[in-house]
């Protein structure tokens, strides 16, 4: 394989999210920057929380990748700053995590009401409905809060937005 | 210079250590499900700064100590964690109480931490605004539920409030290692903070129906590394392990 960013993304681009496998951890937006440098493959990656459990999994599942595709000289450098953020999602990634379930961020963080607490509605990832309720502000995973929906009753992930 | 980086990286450190290791005595113990997964998911994100704090200070050292090391084979006396974080964690009103005086201070300082001319302590920081702008909201809006509540939970956070209070100024104090730092762009400066931290309190307090203490004694002694009792047992619990079988594998 040519050394290219677009090729080392392309890879990295099928290892699933260990917590939600139905997007890479490219469309997360852990992977930040793919340096090649004299035959040097050099990323630099960022958390999502800076606890979540997840990441050294990332880690090693990047490590097996590269080395199976016979990529062996690389580096990994984690990074704080810019700091990760849900804005980085594409409406097509925020789509497939509906579709699986979760109800995607909605909005960008931008919008100040997320500094305020004041929630713009979430709607029901199954039946659409905007008539839901916050269950409690922290859920199965540092990324996630629950909710549950009024009408067709079912409790439901959202992904919170940061 | 370094000297005083390493000591001013290793006092956040460890005040995220130990605050993480405190809570998560509540893993399972909380009192209903949503609230266990709270404190839970809050003390991943401690345990996180905890970590990246110390993998810093490691480095800044030079010594070829890791972040491992520092946590676990170092003595009381040479921890620089804030006194009000190694308390027992009470009941649940005491846990929140701190909660809400650590996150309110969190806040603010991380806001100030985010200019420093230290590219890495400034991204730590940047990461944990957002974290500890979620925290402070859990806490403080549990402050408010217990203190505007019953006769009984009011009574229990307000007894929360004043056991903790006396610990509250010790987050505070600055010493030549914040001097230093200060004037070269990379410490935050606790007085300016301080002034931010009162107010918010007040009106927390104010809206919760609670009173603040007045004229109490103000405990002092982390920054020199003097401890309460509870911080050799608190790191007996979370030491044993490493020092018994020092070479043993996750």
């Amino acid at each position: 394989m040519i050394l290219t960013k677009e090729n080392i993304l392309q890879l990295l681009n099928k290892i699933p999210d260990p917590e939600i496998p139905v997007i890479s951890i490219v469309e997360l937006g852990v992977i930040r920057e793919v340096k090649i440098d004299n035959e040097k493959v050099e990323l630099t990656i960022t958390p999502t929380y800076s606890g979540c459990p997840a990441m050294k999994q990332m880690e090693d599942d990047i490590r097996k990748t590269l080395k199976e595709n016979k990529i062996n000289d690389f580096k990994i450098t984690m990074t704080y700053s810019p700091a990760w953020s849900t804005d980085w999602m594409s409406a097509e990634t925020k789509e497939k995590l509906r579709k699986y379930g979760i109800a995607p961020p909605e909005q960008n963080t931008q919008d100040k009401s997320f500094i305020t607490g004041k929630i713009k509605t979430v709607s029901c990832p199954r039946c659409r409905s905007t008539n839901t309720k916050l269950i409690s502000q922290f859920g199965s995973t540092a990324c996630k809060a629950l909710y549950q929906c009024q009408d067709c009753m079912e409790p439901f992930d959202y992904f919170k937005c940061i | 210079m370094n000297n005083e980086l390493f000591k001013y990286t290793l006092r956040l450190g460890d005040t995220n250590l130990i605050l993480g290791q405190r809570l998560s005595e509540w893993t399972g113990h909380g009192p209903f499900l949503e609230e266990d997964l709270a404190l839970t998911n809050i003390t991943l994100d401690i345990m996180g700064a905890a970590k990246a704090f110390l993998e810093y200070a490691a480095k800044i050292e030079g010594k070829g100590r890791t972040e491992d090391d520092l946590a676990f084979f170092r003595n009381d006396r040479e921890f620089y964690n804030a006194l009000i974080v190694e308390l027992p964690n009470g009941d649940y009103a005491k846990t929140i109480m701190r909660q809400a005086l650590v996150d309110t201070f969190d806040l603010y300082f991380y806001q100030e931490l985010v200019k420093s001319k230290d590219e890495t302590l400034a991204g730590i920081a940047q990461k944990s605004i957002k974290e500890v702008t979620y925290h402070l909201r859990h806490s403080s809006s549990w402050v408010e539920r217990f203190g505007d509540g019953t006769e009984d939970s009011h009574e229990k956070i307000q007894s929360a409030l004043n056991e903790l209070w006396r610990y509250t100024n010790d987050m505070f104090e600055m010493t030549e290692v914040d001097e230093v730092l200060i004037k070269a762009g990379i410490a935050v400066d606790l007085n300016l903070i301080k002034t931010k931290w009162e107010k918010h309190i007040d009106e927390l307090l104010a809206k919760s129906t609670l009173k603040k203490p007045e004229n109490a004694f103000m405990q002092s002694g982390s920054r020199k590394a003097i401890h309460t009792e509870h911080l050799a047992y608190i790191l007996s619990e979370m030491q044993t392990l490493p020092r018994m079988l020092p070479d043993a594998k996750w």
